[in-house]
């Protein structure tokens, strides 16, 4: 084949084409009217146009995750870059495969402050795995191929290709996939294994072990949830997760023990405290997980596996680190433990579950229930019950008390059907995600969970839904406040909620006409299964306006500066625990 | 919960006190770091250590491979073995390093700094000026009636040793390249 001389904005298109990119969320503007003309003249790549460059982001977050390919945004330079910015560092906080295009001023005037120029590369470098500038439009290609490539390998992550203007219009030679450059990047994915077996040997022996999964395990792909599902129902060790690795292992299994962390069950967190192996795959020991560091599971042996070797002791000692992929090392390690005999403490197992069926007696969900009110948790039992025999159905949240109850009242059988922003927790990522989701999926029942404020940050993106036909359902728990804000001001504060409601909410039934969108309003519990089924079965994106109890507090919560072994499990237990170490964490 | 062999008081000593590795001794270490030498490469170093609250005590940084673009960062660092280990860990993973060394923990390493000294001095100064250099091996590199510039190449105390006897001399000016530095041996 001869090489192809084609112009940097069609290098762009063909880029994307060779990728396998079937859709791009963006938004055009000066510096990037190149690209958008090629994508004009050309039916293979689908753009989605979004109403604010965050909203490319986390949408394309939303499709990364759901589908396990990498999302992709296209955005003009300067304020279409940073207001993407908040999206990168989402994806980067929690992993997920994005790559992220940006229109230049043209490399001529790049310095001089030009109209929308920003040092895009500059304020992106802490937020991306690796971005480029691209001066030559020989490179770009290549440069594109690799992206995808950083993206995606390894622990994957944001990245960004930074294009001028006169790159896009100079012609060049197209490098295809190929024959691209991919540099050196490679890490490892085969866990060492004498460490493999290292651990199976104490798994062998442990009285009462754990598995402790996160992320990590969704982003090996689906062959390695079935690999974790294999392992824990020949083991026969109790499971827990963190909120990104929901799904992994299904919450219908008999090993399942809830999401564990600050607002996990009583049960997960117990087992944490208490077990004397535990066994990190694909999480990060996140402040969120460990509560009080110094008192972490402190009669534990640690093994961790995890892709990122800078994951390893970064937070908690291991006794037996394994660097690699999950999927890999999953496959290893079942085969080393089949190989010796398929050997568990049986014993030491039947007294560690027995303990954790005392736990689970303190059923630490339940809740007070009204036929005045709806309750937050009751409103999302009837959604789960309504919705969780269907296969397709996916689940967005925004941030706050409704993502934690999403996580504790849902259940998720399937990985890749959880979308939520787990390390950067950002308000506003829903909404724009659960549009993402829906564009990939188009038959699928996708459910952005949402609390009022956070909807509030990113509500453009109706906008989208409503023009690409993207039937999502935007269920809304409205407290009129920033609810996990209040929690923690009557917590922390002495009840001093400082700028924590909201006084002029819009009407929610009103703003969905509005937007061309279908409104349901309900206040009564007595209604709320009927309205929920006329949601589900409205062919077109609504807005749930489901007004809630406004002083519900999320529980069990690990106050700040605890240990796992003192969560709160209701309102009675909650006055001055909080000291004066604790209240400065966050 | 006795039944479960759970250690009496297990859960009133602090997980590090189980982990030796995690000390809170401070430690000075050498690490190398070899890049691509491409644009932002040091910005990306650079912002790693600010990002991430590391400390940088030095830092040279040059290319060394003109044809294949490779150039190499020698940063001089403190903090814990744990910190220490998460700083050669966050830069191994970085897209454009392609070799990390710590050469305080990989056996012994030659480091040399060179530095330029300008001394204001007349009369038995003078003198005595050009005397201290000749113990030291510094080399003069510029001469006026009332000035020289001394270049010296030693490690930073020998470095800091020459800069301490020449301040009463009439030291006034230097310029420290920071510390380069190499694997002793094949």
């Amino acid at each position: 084949m001869t090489a192809q001389q084609m112009t940097g904005a069609q290098m762009v298109v063909q880029a994307l084409i060779d990728q396998g990119v079937d859709t791009v969320f963006g938004y055009p503007g000066g510096a990037v009217l190149p690209i958008y003309d090629e994508i004009f003249q050309q039916n293979q790549i689908r753009h989605i146009l979004v109403r604010h460059e965050q909203g490319a982001a986390h949408a394309a977050e939303g499709y990364a995750r759901s589908t396990g390919k990498p999302g992709v945004v296209l955005v003009t330079s300067g304020p279409g870059a940073t207001n993407a910015v908040t999206g990168i560092t989402d994806a980067l906080m929690d992993s997920i495969p994005i790559v992220v295009l940006t229109g230049q001023v043209p490399t001529f005037m790049i310095g001089s402050d030009a109209f929308q120029e920003a040092d895009t590369v500059g304020i992106t470098r802490p937020c991306t795995k690796m971005n480029w500038l691209v001066r030559d439009t020989d490179a770009l290609a290549s440069t594109i191929h690799e992206a995808f490539h950083i993206a995606t390998a390894g622990r994957p992550g944001p990245v960004l290709v930074d294009i001028p203007k006169d790159v896009q219009f100079a012609s060049g030679t197209y490098t295809p996939p190929a024959k691209a450059d991919l540099g050196h990047y490679a890490p490892k994915v085969k866990g060492d294994i004498d460490e493999i077996t290292r651990l199976v040997e104490a798994m062998e022996k442990a009285e009462r072990p754990v598995f402790y999964t996160g992320g990590g395990v969704i982003n090996s792909g689906t062959a390695a949830s079935q690999l974790l599902r294999e392992l824990v129902g020949e083991t026969g060790f109790p499971i827990t997760s963190t909120l990104m690795g929901l799904g992994a292992y299904p919450a219908s299994g008999d090993n399942w023990l809830g999401m564990l962390g600050m607002h996990g069950l009583y049960e997960a967190n117990w087992a944490m405290h208490d077990c004397d192996l535990m066994i990190n795959i694909g999480a990060r020991f996140d402040d969120r997980i460990t509560g009080l560091i110094d008192a972490f599971s402190p009669g534990s042996e640690k093994a961790h596996i995890d892709i990122d070797p800078s994951s390893i002791n970064k937070v908690v000692s291991t006794d037996y680190p394994i660097i690699g992929d999950v999927g890999h090392v999953l496959e290893d390690l079942l085969r080393v433990w089949k190989a010796r005999g398929r050997k568990t403490n049986k014993a030491g197992l039947q007294g560690w579950w027995a303990q954790i069926e005392d736990w689970k007696k303190v059923r630490c969900l339940d809740y007070a229930n009204s036929t005045e009110i709806i309750k937050p948790q009751h409103a999302l039992e009837r959604l789960e019950a309504l919705t969780k025999h269907r296969k397709d159905r996916f689940i967005c949240t925004e941030v706050g008390q409704h993502q934690m109850w999403a996580a504790q009242y849902l259940g998720f059988d399937d990985p890749n059907h959880f979308m939520t922003s787990g390390g950067l927790g950002t308000m506003g990522y829903g909404l724009p995600a659960s549009v993402g989701v829906q564009i990939a999926h188009p038959d699928a029942l996708v459910v952005n969970v949402a609390g009022d404020a956070s909807w509030l940050m990113n509500m453009q993106e109706m906008g989208t839904a409503v023009q690409f036909r993207a039937p999502i359902k935007q269920f809304i728990l409205n407290n009129e406040r920033l609810g996990m804000v209040r929690q923690w001001q009557e917590l922390l504060h002495g009840e001093r909620y400082s700028h924590s409601w909201s006084e002029s909410l819009p009407d929610f039934v009103k703003l969905a006409e509005a937007f061309g969108a279908k409104g349901i309003l309900c206040t009564d519990p007595a209604d709320l299964d009927d309205a929920i089924m006329e949601m589900l079965n409205h062919d077109g994106p609504v807005i749930f306006d489901c007004v809630v109890e406004k002083h519900e507090n999320c529980f069990p919560m690990i106050p700040s500066g605890k240990a796992h072994n003192e969560m709160l499990l209701g309102e009675a237990e909650t006055q001055g625990v909080i000291d004066a170490k604790g209240s400065v964490l966050v | 919960m006795n039944a479960l062999n759970i250690k009496q008081g297990s859960t009133s000593h602090s997980a590090y006190n189980l982990r030796p590795t995690f000390s809170d001794v401070q430690e000075s270490h050498t690490i190398t770091v070899v890049v691509d030498n491409e644009a932002g490469v040091l910005a990306r170093v650079i912002g790693l250590f600010s990002g991430r609250g590391y400390n940088i005590e030095s830092l040279t940084v040059a290319e060394v491979d003109h044809e294949g673009h490779r150039s190499r960062i020698t940063v001089v660092t403190t903090g814990t073995p744990q910190v220490i280990e998460q700083i050669k860990a966050q830069l191994d993973r970085m897209v454009p390093v392609h070799e990390v060394h710590d050469l305080t923990v990989e056996g012994p390493a030659v480091e040399r700094e060179l530095a330029l000294f300008k001394v204001i001095a007349t009369g038995e100064h003078r003198v005595e000026a050009l005397r201290l250099a000749d113990i030291f091996r510094a080399n003069v590199v510029d001469s006026t009636l009332g000035s020289f510039v001394f270049e010296i190449t030693g490690t930073s105390e020998k470095v800091d040793a020459f800069a301490d006897l020449m301040r009463p001399i009439g030291l006034s000016e230097m310029a420290r390249t920071g510390i380069a530095a190499l694997g002793r041996g094949i």
